[in-house]
């Protein structure tokens, strides 16, 4: 990609994400930016979670896409408090198996995509209701409460600055850096680019795909695992705002839904976009309708007006 | 069901054999469906009847209609996920409005059709991904719908409630609009000669400018008639459940989707058939009630749902390679 000189299309999230803050901030006073601020980082860092995981999965060729991403984080979510038992010394395998799940969900949504030759759609998309079924069928039994460690974790406080927000920047580094510098990474975009031309230079397509599909899973996975401690529990709709909202930040976080082109940080611009907006909706005691039809114009503004790479 | 996968003329199966294997590719969920008829009938004689059938596809009319909606924008190489808002949208003027100001109503309709022609300019004009397009759409869809009516309320016109349970002769009236609706779409679609062109659209956009045809004027067309099926869906469903609701209707952007590829579509563009279509919707509609006659747990039926939709798919796999 050549370097331009106007802003690039992923700095729009952040400043917008910027201007709504500022305008919040300046309606109900200046002492409120900084709650205002870490709310949203609060918020924001669950849908990063999940839309890193989606960008590996867009971004490896055009259709790829996860729409299981709601249904693996509420099943995740479900599994690990129910291992865990509500008892702090069990916060590491609650971890694992989360994760567990997430990775064996990635890896069943790319055998049903390569094995039944189905649109990832499509694919994705039957697989979700299995994974609801089952998330259905743990959460039959007693709303189980998680161990109190998680919770404080996810709300953990150092020096006024919260812990969770940071710990997802540093994944989200870690993500870049994948990108930029592994060999997975590149091939990712690679195979994005151009899958015969990618096969063709000797890269294992099916391999790198599966990695993504895999690796969409253990986040969602993992922001199940954390949502249940943040928010008191695991409830059946946890996961339904992420369908939708994993997508939208992902797009406009700057990757390009014909693939093989990510961009990690933009997702960071897109998350706290989407959270301020609501927030500075809420503060001016806008109604639900609004808010819906303000959320849905600023989308299509910011894809239309955007610049953006031709891939093509 | 002797209706071959609308396909791109230049690749139109060439020996009568493949010909027979793509026919089939289609029929398959017509199979599907009536193995799940046999089943249900099996367990419970008295539904192979006028009233049983009455029930059993009662509510897949609107579901038809909405599929048919998705099929004609991923006709285009396109998707809507705005689809199943929009059908939240209608259902909530129709029951606010049609009743009282037939007039006010009409006009929300046309406007609305007109803004999903604007859709289909937009997208075009500006080389938009239409999945993100149609993102934002379902939330303004779904904001417009909460602001007109924000819980659910209103009531259905007696004529449309009345239509909904009028018991025409012979068929139940389910199966007729389904029938009528799949002849319509084959008829225009697969047959015609603008069909070709349409489908051509999608396949081969720059082949079907070149032949000196307005590839815009196609996609708002096409956007246009997608936003009047949709309609059609949200006035049969508040026709069904007689008010309105902005989130009544969520799952059928994704059904819809479904049922298009069920019924031998593909994302490709230019490869659809309503038939398949409109067959592949009364497959997902009827899957919910064959899991109750199998006297399914509630909690699975939503998962074995998803199983349902894997095998009807794999059949297709299992056929598509013999063709090869």
């Amino acid at each position: 990609m050549t370097r331009r000189l106007s802003l690039a299309p992923w700095t729009y999230g952040f400043i917008v994400a910027l201007a709504m803050w500022v305008v919040t901030s300046a309606y109900s006073g200046i002492d409120s930016a900084g709650a205002t601020l870490s709310g949203a980082l609060a918020f924001g860092a669950f849908s990063v979670v999940v839309g890193t995981g989606q960008m590996f999965v867009v971004a490896s060729g055009p259709g790829n896409i996860d729409l299981s991403v709601p249904s693996v984080l509420t099943l995740a979510a479900y599994v690990s408090i129910t291992v865990m038992q509500g008892s702090d010394g069990m916060l590491l395998p609650g971890l694992l198996a989360a994760l567990a799940v997430g990775a064996v969900a990635g890896a069943a949504n790319f055998l049903a995509i390569v094995a039944l030759r189905l649109p990832p759609i499509i694919a994705t998309l039957a697989w979700s209701f299995v994974f609801q079924s089952l998330a259905f069928n743990l959460g039959g039994q007693a709303t189980l409460k998680p161990p109190a460690g998680l919770s404080r974790f996810t709300l953990m406080n150092l020096g006024g600055v919260q812990f969770m927000p940071i710990a997802v920047m540093v994944l989200t580094l870690v993500a870049m850096v994948v990108l930029k510098r592994t060999v997975w990474g590149r091939q990712l975009l690679a195979t994005g680019q151009s899958e015969p031309a990618a096969r063709l230079a000797g890269i294992n397509v099916a391999r790198v795909r599966l990695i993504a599909y895999m690796l969409c899973g253990t986040a969602a996975a993992l922001a199940g695992f954390l949502l249940a401690g943040f928010s008191g529990g695991a409830a059946l709709n946890m996961g339904d705002a992420y369908l939708m909202e994993s997508i939208a930040v992902v797009v406009l976080g700057g990757t390009s839904v014909a693939g093989g082109q990510a961009n990690a940080v933009g997702i960071w611009g897109a998350a706290l976009f989407f959270n301020l907006m609501s927030t500075m909706l809420n503060t001016f005691g806008i109604q639900a309708g609004v808010r819906f039809l303000l959320t849905g114009v600023l989308i299509i503004l910011i894809v239309a007006l955007v610049p953006r790479p031709r891939v093509r | 069901m002797s209706d071959a996968p609308a396909r791109v003329p230049a690749r139109s199966p060439s020996n009568p054999r493949s010909a027979l294997l793509n026919a089939m590719q289609v029929g398959l969920p017509a199979i599907a469906l009536l193995v799940m008829l046999a089943i249900i009938f099996s367990i419970r004689p008295a539904a192979m009847s006028y009233f049983g059938f009455h029930l059993l596809f009662k509510l897949s009319v609107p579901l038809v209609f909405a599929a048919l909606a998705q099929m004609m924008v991923i006709m285009l190489g396109d998707i809507d996920l705005s689809n199943g808002a929009f059908v939240g949208l209608i259902t909530c003027i129709t029951a606010l409005y049609l009743g009282d100001a037939p007039a006010i109503a009409a006009l929300c309709y046309l406007v609305l059709i007109a803004a999903y022609a604007g859709l289909g300019l937009l997208i075009h004009a500006r080389q938009l991904p239409s999945i993100i397009v149609t993102l934002g759409m379902s939330f303004i869809w779904l904001g417009i719908a909460v602001i007109l009516l924000p819980a659910p309320g209103g009531s259905a016109p007696a004529w449309l409630a009345a239509f909904m349970s009028w018991q025409p002769p012979l068929m139940p009236l389910s199966i007729w609009l389904a029938a009528l609706a799949a002849l319509a779409g084959h008829l225009v679609i697969s047959r015609s000669s603008y069909g070709v062109v349409l489908r051509g659209a999608g396949g081969n956009p720059r082949a079907v400018q070149r032949a000196g045809w307005s590839v815009v004027g196609i996609r708002v067309a096409v956007y246009a008639a997608a936003g009047l099926l949709a309609c059609l869906a949200g006035l049969t469903l508040t026709g069904l459940t007689t008010s309105g609701d902005a989130n009544v209707a969520p799952a059928y952007t994704l059904l819809g989707v479904g049922a298009v590829i069920l019924g031998g579509g593909a994302f490709t563009g230019g490869v659809v058939s309503p038939v398949g279509t409109v067959v592949g919707a009364l497959t997902l509609s009827l899957a919910g009630s064959l899991l109750s006659f199998l006297q399914v747990p509630p909690t699975w039926q939503i998962g074995a749902q998803g199983v349902i939709l894997f095998l009807v798919l794999a059949g297709r796999v299992l056929l598509s390679e013999r063709a090869r």
